[in-house]
Order: C-alpha cells, then sequence, then structure tokens
C-alpha cells in the first residue's frame, strides 16, 4: 500500500498580503498547515495498520516548504517530494492542481489524502481539482476512513447525519480534523527526519512547460484587495455588573428576543 | 559567531513548547493547588523521548545535544517548573553522570531504562547537616566483604518517591574527614524507603523526600567512579545541573513575562491600556531585557559544556543571573497584574513561588558566588565547599 499525502507550507501568525504582488506574503515563518497534520496522521495509521507499505509526502512551494515537510517526516512519513520551482510561483488553484497531479502521477500511488483546507487562501477544493486531473474517485470531508479490498470507505457528517460513501483505489480523500488527534513528532522522529530521503524538482524535472504554471497558467487574476468595511457604529458596554441586563434591553429594544 | 539555533534544535523546542502548551500548562495551577505530582505526564514524556533528550541512542536515549535539553528544560518550565525540576533531575542529576562516570557494564545497565522514562532517577547527596558543606556527610558505606553496607538518611530528594535509580552518596572511609572519604553508588527503589513528603512554599508538582537507608547491601558494580572519589562526580554533575536549574529559572521568568505583558495591553487605567503607561512600559522593558540576558547566559554555558569546554564558572554565573532574575521579574509581573497578580485567579503567584527555590537549589546563590569569584581570582577551589542539590 502506498499513500501519498498533499501538504503545504503556510505562513504562521497573521496573514499579511503584499500589495504590489497581491500575494501572501511568505517570507516570514512558516509552518506545516494545521489540517494536513490530520492528513499525516491518518496515513500513517493506515500504513501502520496494514503493516506494510510508504507514506509519501508532496508539497508544491517555496525552498523554505522544507521546514514544514520535515515536520512530517518527524511524525513517522517515510519520504518526500518538493516541487520548488521559482516558475511555479503566484500558481491559482488550476495551475496548482496541474503541477501536484503531476508529481502523484510520478508516485502513482493507492491512495491520496488531503487535508480538507489550507489555512491560508482557506479554498477546500484543491483535492477536487487533484483527483479531476488524476480521473480519480474523491470522498471529500472524510471524518471516519476504512480501507478493505481495494476499496476506501469515508464516513462524513452533514446536517442530517451520516453520509458513507465507498469508491474503489485508486482513489483521493480528503480529511476533517474531527478524524484523529495527530501524534507529535518525537525526538528521534525529529533527529531521524533529516536521515530520510527528500527530493526537490523543478517543472522541467517533472515535464512541465513553464506557461502551465504560475501566473502564466493560472486562470484567475486577482484585481484588487480591500480593507474589510468598518462595522458602522457600535456600541460597547462596559461591565459595572450590570451588563447582562444591559445587553437584554439591547436585544429587546432590537426587537431580537 | 552564531547565535541561531540549529534546525534540530528549533524543532525540539517547538515540539516541547507545543506539547507544554497542550498536555502541561492548562493542568498547571490544579496541580499546584492539589500538590499533585502528574505521574501519567512522565509516560507521555518519556513517549516523546523527552526523559533523555541528550542521551545516546544506544543508550535508550533521543541522541541530541546538550543544548536541546537545556531548550525542553525551558519550555517545560515555562508551563510548569515542577515538571521542569522533575526532568532536570532525572536528567542531568541521575542519568548524566552515570554516562560521565560509568563502567560500560554500568551505562548499558542503569542509563537505558532511564533514557526511556521507565523510571525516574534522583539524587541523593543532601543531608540534615551536610548541604552546601557536603564534606559533613554522614551517610555510612562499610565495608562488607566484597561490596559495601550502606545505611544512612538522605533529605530533600526530588523525585524519591518514584524513582528507580539513585546516586547517593555515602562515606566509605570513616578515617579520612571531609569530602575525600565519599564514594558515589547506584541504588534501586528497593533499596531506599522514603520516611516523608517534604512541604514547600512552590514547585508543588514535583516530590520531594526525607529518605534511609538501612542496611542496603551493595556490590562493586554499583560503585559509581573509584572509591573515594565520589566527591568529584558530586561536583561535576553540579557542574551541569546548574545550568539545568538556570533554564527553568528563565522558562519561569518567561511565563511570567508574558502574562503580564498581555495583561498591561488588555487592562485600562485613567482611560488607556496600562502598557501606554510609562511606569508599567519600564518595568516590561527591563524584564525582557533581562530575560534576554539570562537566556544568552544559559545558552552559552550550555554550549560549552557539549562541546566538552570548562563551564563550571560560566555555568554559576548562568545559574546566578537567571535565578535572581527570575525572583526579580516575577515579582515585577505581580507588581504590573496589582491585585489580581496576588491571586490565584492568575498563574503569577505561583511563578513567583516557583521561581524562588532557584537562588537556593543546585548550589545557593551565595554558593555560585564562592565558585565565580574563585574561579575569576584564580583560586584553588576548597575542597569541604560544595553546593547541594
Amino acid at each position: 500500500m502506498k499513500i501519498a499525502v498533499c501538504v503545504k507550507q503556510v505562513p504562521e501568525g497573521s496573514r499579511r498580503i503584499d500589495a504590489a504582488t497581491k500575494r501572501l506574503d511568505r517570507s516570514g515563518e512558516g509552518a506545516l498547515n494545521p489540517y494536513d497534520a490530520y492528513a499525516v496522521e491518518e496515513a500513517l495509521r493506515l500504513r501502520d495498520a496494514s503493516g506494510e507499505g510508504e507514506v509519501v509526502v508532496v508539497s508544491v512551494g517555496p525552498a523554505s516548504a522544507a521546514d514544514a515537510i520535515r515536520k512530517t517526516l518527524a511524525m513517522g512519513a517515510d519520504r518526500a517530494v518538493l516541487v520548488s520551482d521559482d516558475a511555479a510561483a503566484g500558481s491559482d488553484l488550476v495551475a496548482t492542481s496541474y503541477v501536484l497531479a503531476n508529481a502523484l502521477e510520478r508516485e502513482s500511488s493507492d491512495l491520496v489524502v488531503f487535508g480538507y483546507q489550507a489555512a491560508d487562501s482557506d479554498g477546500a477544493v484543491l483535492w477536487a481539482a487533484v483527483a479531476d486531473r488524476l480521473r480519480r474517485p474523491v470522498v471529500s470531508q472524510v471524518a471516519e476512513l476504512r480501507l478493505e479490498s481495494g476499496r476506501v470507505r469515508g464516513k462524513r457528517q452533514t446536517e442530517f447525519g451520516y453520509d458513507v460513501i465507498e469508491a474503489p483505489l485508486p482513489a483521493v480523500v480528503a480529511v476533517t480534523d474531527a478524524i484523529n488527534e495527530p501524534r507529535y513528532p518525537s525526538l528521534k522522529g525529529i533527529m531521524g527526519a533529516k536521515r530520510k530521503p527528500q527530493e526537490t524538482l523543478t517543472l522541467a524535472e517533472l515535464g512541465i512547460e513553464a506557461e502551465r504554471a504560475g501566473e502564466a497558467g493560472s486562470r484567475t487574476v486577482v484585481l484588487a484587495l480591500n480593507e474589510p468595511p468598518s462595522r458602522g457604529e457600535a456600541r460597547r458596554i462596559e461591565d459595572d455588573g450590570d451588563a447582562a441586563a444591559r445587553i437584554v434591553e439591547f436585544l429587546l429594544e432590537k426587537r431580537l428576543l | 559567531m552564531d547565535f541561531a539555533l540549529s534546525a534540530d534544535q528549533r524543532e525540539i523546542q517547538a515540539l516541547a513548547r507545543e506539547f507544554a502548551e497542550a498536555e502541561i500548562e492548562p493542568h498547571a495551577a490544579a496541580w499546584d493547588r492539589e500538590h499533585r505530582f502528574p505521574r501519567e505526564l512522565y509516560a507521555k514524556l518519556a513517549d516523546l523521548g523527552l526523559m533523555g533528550v541528550c542521551v545516546p541512542e544506544e543508550y535508550g536515549g533521543a541522541g541530541a545535544d546538550f543544548l536541546s535539553y537545556i531548550l525542553v528544560l525551558e519550555e517545560l518550565s515555562r508551563a510548569d517548573a515542577g515538571v521542569g525540576v522533575t526532568v532536570a533531575v532525572h536528567t542531568s542529576a541521575a542519568t548524566l553522570p552515570i554516562l560521565t562516570f560509568g563502567t560500560e557494564e554500568q551505562k548499558a545497565r542503569f542509563v537505558p531504562p532511564l533514557a526511556r522514562g521507565e523510571h525516574l532517577g534522583a539524587f541523593a547527596l543532601t543531608e540534615p547537616e551536610a548541604g552546601s558543606d557536603a564534606g559533613a556527610l554522614r551517610t555510612r558505606a562499610a565495608r562488607d566483604g566484597d561490596g559495601w553496607t550502606i545505611s544512612g538518611a538522605k533529605q530533600w530528594i526530588t523525585n524519591g518517591t518514584y524513582a528507580g535509580t539513585f546516586l547517593l552518596f555515602a562515606r566509605t572511609d570513616p578515617d579520612t574527614p571531609g569530602a575525600r572519604g565519599v564514594s558515589a553508588f547506584l541504588l534501586d527503589g528497593e533499596h531506599v524507603r522514603v520516611t516523608r513528603d517534604e512541604e514547600k512554599l512552590g514547585l508543588n508538582s514535583s516530590i520531594t523526600n526525607d529518605i534511609v537507608v538501612e542496611g542496603a547491601r551493595v556490590g562493586r558494580d554499583r560503585l559509581l567512579h573509584e572509591e573515594g572519589r565520589g566527591f568529584r562526580v558530586a561536583m561535576a554533575t553540579l557542574d551541569g545541573g546548574r545550568i539545568g536549574i538556570a533554564a527553568q529559572a528563565l522558562g519561569i521568568a518567561q511565563a511570567a513575562y508574558d502574562v503580564a505583558r498581555s495583561y498591561a495591553k488588555e487592562r485600562h487605567t485613567f482611560g488607556k491600556p496600562i502598557a501606554e503607561h510609562q511606569a508599567i512600559q519600564y518595568k516590561l522593558a527591563d524584564m525582557s531585557t533581562e530575560i534576554d540576558a539570562a537566556r544568552l547566559l544559559v545558552y552559552r554555558a550550555a554550549w560549552l559544556k557539549q562541546e566538552g569546554q570548562p563551564h563550571t564558572e560560566e555555568g554559576a554565573k548562568a545559574k546566578l543571573f537567571a535565578s535572581e532574575m527570575a525572583r526579580r521579574q516575577t515579582a515585577e509581573a505581580i507588581q504590573i497584574l496589582g491585585g489580581y497578580g496576588y491571586t490565584k485567579e492568575f498563574p503569577v503567584e505561583r511563578y513567583y513561588r516557583d521561581a524562588k527555590v532557584t537562588e537556593i537549589y543546585e548550589g545557593t546563590s551565595e554558593i555560585q558566588r564562592l565558585v565565580i569569584a574563585r574561579s575569576v581570582l584564580g583560586l584553588r577551589q576548597a575542597e569541604r565547599t560544595l553546593a547541594q542539590g
């Protein structure tokens, strides 16, 4: 069983957008996208339960993304592939999914696991785009995952109960943060991470023409970025012991109670 | 000169911080109030490799460097200084001396269970009448055939109740007074009886005991280093142990600063946050400066030790400055929080109580000044003076 996990390095702390390029400022400290930790954890559990196989982490990003990747290796992933190329900077969903799908084709894994969204762009659709490019079935919002006899079965919570969705392997799944409790990397894992195979690939090495990636390969353009509008007149209630009563009064006045 | 941590050190620091914030800090106030030793926590720390950070892999440790271990102690102490001292004594005062002074057989036998956190280690030097003056120690190891029979009482033994390995100092030569007649032994939990739990001002999530050894019969395989050279073991252990306690003090001060800083930005008086009043700004500036200074002293001492360079003076300076700074600045944190700081609604009063002991154990501030003075003046270390554990 070979499992690929797609991960992303996201900026740590507050998000800042560069006004000139209209891109997210990635110059500061980065961290593993928190949702991806659940995907890595689930892949490790599947591998360990089956007693064999390999977990390979695949990412597209700047060279500094190696830090986030090392965390996944410290958690227990077997090896990592990072696609890093200046020509890939500024890729939108369409371009990123193309690059990622090419990297995944090269791995031809039985299962591809995603965290259901990235904490910086909040898109929550990349897994669908990649599955489409790979022509594989996709199960999303998975809160419980089982593998049996060449099929993947995902359970997801909906407004009305649970959906149980089954698909044949190879498949793509996107997991939620309800699926498990990601482990901490152990010290031995951290010390051993640098000895694990880590590959960095350029677009050319993946056989991707530069015009399919980066801004050239993107179909969306950011036209403008604006501050959120002010909330207008706000009333602040300081608590002098009667705040609750005054809030109730306010809600009544607005006919909200 | 390079002040940056290595990638491994940064990741180990991040792991310790993440773990401490999630698994220790939320419980610290309750453990303090209930005087509860969080036994289950040490199994989790062991799973992550945090009970043997700087122990080589071949002896069951994680194989990281000494500075990484110091970073871990700082982060653990920032969440709960009682956890910090438990791990510090376990590692610096019990595990590492076996690696330094043990025979191959002793290292292979005693270190892995400690490094894997299967049981805790303890350091048994102090006695009712022998603290900083360890040469006065009375616990007796009487010659008995091939080995010794050990009897005596020790006090202020951190981890005593839960320890499976004790590094215990006893007098093997009754005719040689002072330090030269003392030897170091490795005892098991079964050799020791715990007679009392100490009640303390702080560090209430750690355990401190009186213990007795009553005619424990041990062979040569439990003598650490040469007979009559136990004092050297104790000295070398405290040289390194001091750096761990300095890191503990640093972690406590950092925690106090974090709380004081965020409180100052939120609390309003006279129509603005108190952080905009100059009196509070000066306090925070001083806190931040002194914490930075302590951190540099502590990391330098740790770096010297891991490079195998002399670090007695530098370790003493780090311990002296960091501990006095922690006591001073935790008090300032209470001052910034005002009445709230004096209550148990906020953790700063706990930090203040926990900080005080760092000026006392692993060598009092007075002893650190003696060590530093002798070093800078080029005087010989007086044999009978020893910082107590």
